[in-house]
């Protein structure tokens, strides 16, 4: 089954670089015989190019040229012209690339409206066109940020483009959030628009902030210059490692945080593509952790952050890969999900880790986290047989936890900021199809979102009565 | 007799593949401690039973296996050949690319459908190369969406299609700490639907084996393999032939059709648990000496105390004292003790004769409908079951999965109550109203057998 990344913006398709760079190093780890299968189906082509670029598609047998399922779009040429001439160029070919020159000048509404309806057909059309080549459509992937123009415009117009035009495919969102130093300043307006989108055509989203990615880099930063473990780490097994080890990490911050949430995306995807005692498909985990269609919002921690380099792994550095992933420092967010409800959890564990091993850690951890009353064992497990490049094992939560209320609230209180005393309004509202009700409806759906966590945590420390079951007649 | 095994979702195939697996061992280990005459019928009776011999010679599975996604299915087959021993039939597997997404009304009204004729097919072909078919058997988990809801529809199928066939579905129950959020929902919608098409449900709980291997088979790090081996080892102690009457008598033609007449004698109570016992890590077999008798009052007192294994029995639970006048429906009944419908026991191994069965035919045990000789059954063999001196086998039709079943309705209806996913199954056309039906059917089951 195939997933289809779409990079839009900036932000998107800096991050798409590093993931496709990290796809082929994961799947070099793995498959040695160089043989097209059915794990690399799902993120790339096989094309026969010695009859030039536009070759037949080859589905079986040796690996000829690989090429990304994927989309690239930009309003600006500057970053997917340096992803076409790095070390990447050869993945790509110019029908996967949709780019203009201007840019959005961080206004969703030109992104969304202007741009989304220009390109419109010309995205449809290379859809439909990377759409053909995939045997088994499962999942769509948008990658973009929230505070600029085109990914959080563009990218949301792309987003409902997707439900028209192929609504059984489910769509995941990966949404860099901006924080609030941000030095785009109409960030929050960009981000509450796009907000009611995610709301309404999403089926999860995974946010994600700068903040956390930050503090994350420079937490390894300190554990490498520290000297106390600096010799002894695994390169490769840096979370925010790439391929190419002439850059340091402090050279390029942003490559390491991208890295991350490359990362991410490599784990959530991995039972898909890989073997494993009990398969998690994309699928299983729209399915398990949305309870309710809005409440589809989804906080991700990842560990270890790094290997050591000993391979002897006793079960206690097991069993500490699990308390970190509860722990706040290692959320992908600025958020604490132990000391807030949880809706629903998902532990996607890789490598050399069997079942004893996470309900042992199910059992430990769960006196300490408080679940929704119709949901005490919401508990949705998966076990992959690889692990990614340079650990032995790593684990993978998503949680559905109200820790994500603050995020919103904040979000919606720089937005009012602005709003109240309508700064840059004028900005938005020339641009065709753009009135003030957009603004209003979408902080509106902001704060209807914030309600619906506010009830479940107003249930938090309620008594708990079980309904009663039904009578049957004797 | 011949028995196609259909193979469902991920569990299904995995556990599948350990039966037969298991069932080949059995046959090629080291002598079953019986003369060669009694070797050979055994052998023959599981190759006919399990296995048909392709031309080149090897035995292949009678199975089917289906999945929506083809990682497993793929494993599956290949594991099978490399073993040089057994194999699949390559043809006989049907699966897709997108999986069922642990949803049921996707497994059931969507891929079931779309694939019917498909899968029937293949069952259909299967069925034909058997000189004559004693029955289905299914492996499945209920917990997911291709083992549970596409399971539920092909059982369904093949009660249309083999109206006078046996179907027995052999069901693995998730652990009751998820694996999967949503496997209440999925576990009630598919208990409600086998009980209107299956003939009996064999059921094996992940928590019951998951003590079992880190109790008794010493397993620091269990894996869902070890699990599924033993499943499949406890399988195999029921379906590996048996003399079903006193000795003499040739092995059963007709496996499914006895257990389901020696246990279901109402289709009201179709639910069936297995204990097996001993259970020991391999290399312990050796140093280990069993005596009949002290096997048997283990396993008598693990049916009577709910007991999930042979360690940790409650010795203070004794049958309710005979003629006592206190009715069935009271709840002055000592609540722990387990009351049978009936029981079979299948005895495997060195002297098998001179077992006295008495404790199992006391009345005392039994709910009233039956005559004790009718609600007990014992079948033997003197060939013994992978490598074990001795075996003793219970298949029950009891209070055994009373408890466990209404906590997995509980949850559900608990769930169900706030209407959390609800909207997930409503997308593929299962609406609130199948839950509701599901729940009736369920508490009846549930009422059913509280009130023996």
């Amino acid at each position: 089954a195939v997933s289809l990344p779409f990079a839009v913006g900036q932000c998107g398709n800096q991050v798409g670089c590093r993931f496709w760079d990290l796809a082929l190093r994961e799947h070099a780890a793995v498959n040695k015989k160089g043989i097209y299968d059915e794990a690399l189906s799902s993120f790339f082509r096989n094309v026969d190019i010695r009859s030039g670029d536009d070759g037949p598609d080859i589905y079986k047998g040796k690996i000829c040229s690989l090429k990304a399922r994927a989309l690239l779009i930009d309003m600006e040429e500057g970053v997917v012209n340096e992803i076409l001439q790095g070390p990447l160029r050869d993945v790509f070919d110019s029908k996967q690339l949709i780019t203009d020159v201007s840019g959005s000048g961080n206004n969703w509404a030109v992104g969304h409206k202007l741009y989304g309806c220009q390109y419109r057909e010309n995205i449809v059309e290379k859809l439909r066109k990377t759409a053909e080549h995939c045997d088994c459509l499962q999942c769509f992937f948008i990658i973009h940020s929230m505070g600029g123009g085109t990914g959080s415009g563009l990218g949301t117009f792309v987003l409902n483009l997707l439900e028209d035009e192929f609504p059984e495919v489910y769509r995941f969102v990966t949404s860099v959030y901006p924080s609030g130093e941000d030095d785009v300043i109409t960030s929050p307006y960009n981000s509450v628009l796009a907000m009611k989108e995610l709301n309404e055509h999403a089926d999860c989203v995974l946010p994600i902030e700068n903040e956390s990615l930050f503090d994350i880099v420079n937490k390894i930063n300190q554990m490498i210059n520290s000297g106390k473990l600096g010799s002894t780490v695994k390169k490769n097994s840096l979370i925010t490692s790439s391929t190419g080890s002439a850059k340091t990490l402090q050279e390029k911050p942003f490559d390491a945080m991208n890295n991350i949430v490359a990362n991410l995306l490599l784990n959530l995807t991995s039972s898909a593509r890989f073997e494993g005692s009990l398969n998690m498909d994309l699928n299983e985990i729209s399915m398990n952790l949305v309870p309710f269609p809005r409440l589809h919002y989804l906080v991700s921690s990842l560990t270890p952050l790094y290997t050591l380099a000993d391979v002897n792994v006793p079960s206690r550095r097991l069993d500490q890969m699990f308390s970190d992933a509860f722990s706040r420092d290692h959320q992908l967010i600025q958020a604490d999900p132990k000391h807030n409800l949880y809706l629903a959890c998902a532990l996607l564990v890789r490598g050399n880790v069997q079942v004893s091993d996470l309900r042992r850690n199910i059992e430990r951890l769960k006196p300490s986290l408080h679940f929704v009353s119709w949901n005490q064992e919401g508990w949705k497990t998966g076990l992959c047989s690889v692990p990614p490049v340079g650990h032995s094992h790593s684990l993978l939560a998503l949680a559905n936890n109200t820790c994500v209320k603050p995020t919103f609230i904040e979000l919606k209180d720089r937005f009012m900021k602005l709003y109240k005393k309508k700064a840059h309004l004028h900005h938005y509202l020339q641009i065709d199809g753009m009135e003030q009700s957009c603004f209003s409806e979408a902080v509106s759906s902001l704060s209807d979102l914030i309600e619906e966590y506010n009830e479940l945590d107003a249930t938090k420390d309620g008594p708990r009565t079980n309904p009663s079951r039904l009578k049957i007649a004797v | 007799m011949s028995i196609v095994t259909v193979q469902l979702g991920q569990c299904g195939n995995q556990v599948g593949h350990e039966v037969f697996s298991c069932l080949c061992r059995d046959l090629r280990g080291s002598h079953g401690l019986c003369s060669r005459r009694e070797e050979q019928s055994y052998q023959d009776a599981c190759k006919e039973r399990f296995f048909w011999e392709e031309e080149s010679g090897g035995p292949v599975a009678r199975a089917v296996l289906v999945d929506m996604e083809p990682k497993v299915i793929s494993q599956t087959l290949s594991m099978a050949a490399r073993s040089g021993y057994w194999k699949y039939n390559e043809h006989s597997h049907f699966c897709q690319k997108q999986g069922s997404g642990n949803n049921w009304a996707s497994g059931y009204s969507v891929h079931g459908p779309r694939h019917k004729e498909a899968i029937m097919n293949l069952l259909q072909k299967e069925a034909e190369r058997c000189d004559r078919l004693g029955g289905f058997l299914t492996t499945m988990s209920m917990a997911g969406g291709t083992g549970s809801g596409l399971g539920a529809f092909v059982t369904r199928c093949l009660r249309d299609a083999f109206p006078t066939s046996f179907i027995l579905n052999h069901l693995i129950w998730p652990y009751g700490t998820g694996e999967v959020i949503v496997q209440n929902y999925n576990s009630v919608l598919t208990l409600s639907h086998l009980y209107q098409s299956s003939d009996a449900l064999l059921v094996h709980e992940n928590d019951v084996i998951h003590k079992i291997c880190a109790q008794l088979m010493n397993i620091k790090q269990i894996s869902f393999r070890d699990v599924n081996q033993v499943i499949a080892h406890q399988l195999g102690s029921v379906f590996q032939p048996t003399h079903p009457a006193e000795e003499g008598s040739d092995y059963s033609r007709n496996p499914l059709g006895d257990l389901l007449e020696a246990l279901v004698p109402h289709p009201e109570f179709k639910v069936l648990a297995l204990r097996n016992i001993p259970q020991m890590p391999e290399n312990s077999l050796a140093y280990s000496a069993f005596s009949w008798p002290g096997l048997l009052k283990h396993l008598r007192q693990m049916l009577i105390a709910h007991a999930k294994m042979e360690e940790g029995i409650d010795w203070q639970v004794r049958p309710p004292p005979q003629g006592s006048s206190i009715p069935s429906h009271s709840t002055n009944k000592p609540l722990h003790f387990n009351t049978s419908i009936a029981n079979l026991v299948i005895l495997r191994g060195k002297d098998v004769h001179t077992v006295d069965l008495g404790s199992f035919q006391d009345p005392s045990l039994y709910t009233s409908w039956l005559n004790p000789q009718d609600a007990f059954h014992a079948w033997k063999t003197p060939r013994a079951f992978n490598k074990y001196e001795k075996s003793a086998c219970l298949v029950s039709n009891s209070q055994f999965l009373l408890k466990p079943l209404d906590s997995i309705v509980g949850k559900a209806w608990n769930m169900f109550a706030s209407k959390a996913y609800i909207h997930q199954y409503m997308k593929f056309g299962i609406e609130e109203e199948d839950f509701l039906d599901s729940f009736t059917t369920l508490e009846q089951v549930i009422s059913s057998y509280t009130t023996l």
